[in-house]
């Protein structure tokens, strides 16, 4: 139940938890399971962040409109994650360019700036492959979707 | 009891009372389905009711308890963002019970 | 702090390993299991990004897939070293965490 307290690790111990998207949105499950993990996961308090690279890039890319499929365009989704305190989203250059993809095809997310709760501050930083690798190789735990 | 009925009209929800289909929803629905949660409406009441339906509308989620109190307080002011006031008009949870009135899938993450 | 990076499938079927070979660190190891240890082979049109991935990182793969698919350690492109279910547990503890590519 939403009301019981977040479960907590032994000694409050915050882990940094990365969650690698590497598949494209709507021809699998892959991309909405890994959303909804990722939304539970922030009731743990735990440093969460999320990769997209491969296919994956083409979770953020703006305009999906999934009426004509009959499923659930959970695209928009994604703009609520700042709402749960996660707010770096790690898009891989590369696998942009490789589909033909710049920046500017990816949706505007934005979380708050906790040093000025009127301000907003985006939520997606476009890395290179070798920082990718860095990143990935920072974290504690990696969840592959 | 597998479907709410007005009118002869009948909508299916599931084991818990939450509505299968979000399009099925309405006013007069939010209130049978209120009454079986044995709450009485209010115009504080349809104030979340209506602010989850939005907050639905636009980034398609149910938010979590935390989430709601949060952007509540952004909305209508600390008075109304506040876990306590939430569960007052909500006594078996807010993001729960106030999801169910307003048609809303389960939020994710509330086991 | 490295990395244990398996992958499953062929990379004739999918980007799965070339993706996890261009994301190697030194010091990682990266296990072929299943599907994958046909991107182990010699001569494959992948083979010259396995054999630059294998200056950067330790490569391997699992024995009984490769037994299973009629291929032997003569098939392996150079470098590449087969481990057992035990030894896939070994890099397992010896790495930080696993990062498997789906």
């Amino acid at each position: 139940m939403a009301e019981v307290e977040a479960p907590k690790l032994p000694s409050g111990v915050r882990k940094k938890l990365m969650f690698v998207n590497r598949k494209a949105p709507h021809g699998t499950i892959y991309a909405l399971e890994a959303l909804e993990v990722v939304l539970i996961s922030a009731a743990f308090e735990q440093e969460v962040c999320l990769a997209f690279l491969d296919d994956g890039v083409f979770q953020l890319v703006k305009g999906q409109n999934t009426q004509a499929i009959g499923t659930k365009n959970f695209a928009p989704t994604y703009r609520a994650l700042g709402d749960y305190e996660i707010t770096r989203l790690y898009v891989e250059r590369e696998s942009l360019a490789e589909r033909g993809l710049a920046t500017a095809d990816l949706m505007p997310i934005v979380h708050e700036d906790p040093d000025d709760a009127d301000e907003e501050k985006p939520s997606i930083q476009v890395v290179g492959r070798a920082e990718m690798a860095t990143l990935m190789a920072e974290q504690d735990v990696l969840l592959s979707f | 009891m597998t479907a709410y009925v007005i009118n002869g009209s009948s909508f299916e929800h599931d084991e818990e009372g939450y509505l299968k289909n979000l399009a099925d929803w309405n006013k007069d629905l939010a209130e049978i389905i209120a009454k079986d949660e044995k709450i009485d409406l209010t115009a504080e009441h349809w104030e979340v009711v209506n602010f989850l339906r939005e907050y639905y509308d636009e980034y398609q989620v149910a938010p979590a308890i935390r989430v709601l109190v949060k952007a509540m307080k952004k909305a209508f002011g600390a008075e109304k963002g506040d876990q306590k006031y939430l569960y007052q008009l909500f006594p078996y949870g807010p993001a729960k019970q106030a999801c169910k009135i307003a048609g809303l899938p389960k939020p994710t993450g509330c086991v | 702090m490295s990395t244990l990076h398996t992958v499953n499938k062929s990379p004739f079927e999918r980007a799965a390993l070339i993706s996890a070979l261009g994301h190697v660190r030194p010091g990682d190891a990266l296990l072929m299991i299943e599907d994958a240890v046909v991107g182990a082979r010699k001569r494959t049109a992948f083979a010259a990004v396995v054999e630059a991935a294998a200056k950067i990182c330790a490569l391997f793969v699992l024995a009984p897939d490769l037994a299973a698919r009629g291929m032997a350690e003569k098939d392996l492109i150079e470098g590449i070293k087969t481990v057992d279910y035990g030894g896939f547990v070994d890099l397992a503890a010896k790495h930080r965490r696993v990062q498997s590519w789906l």
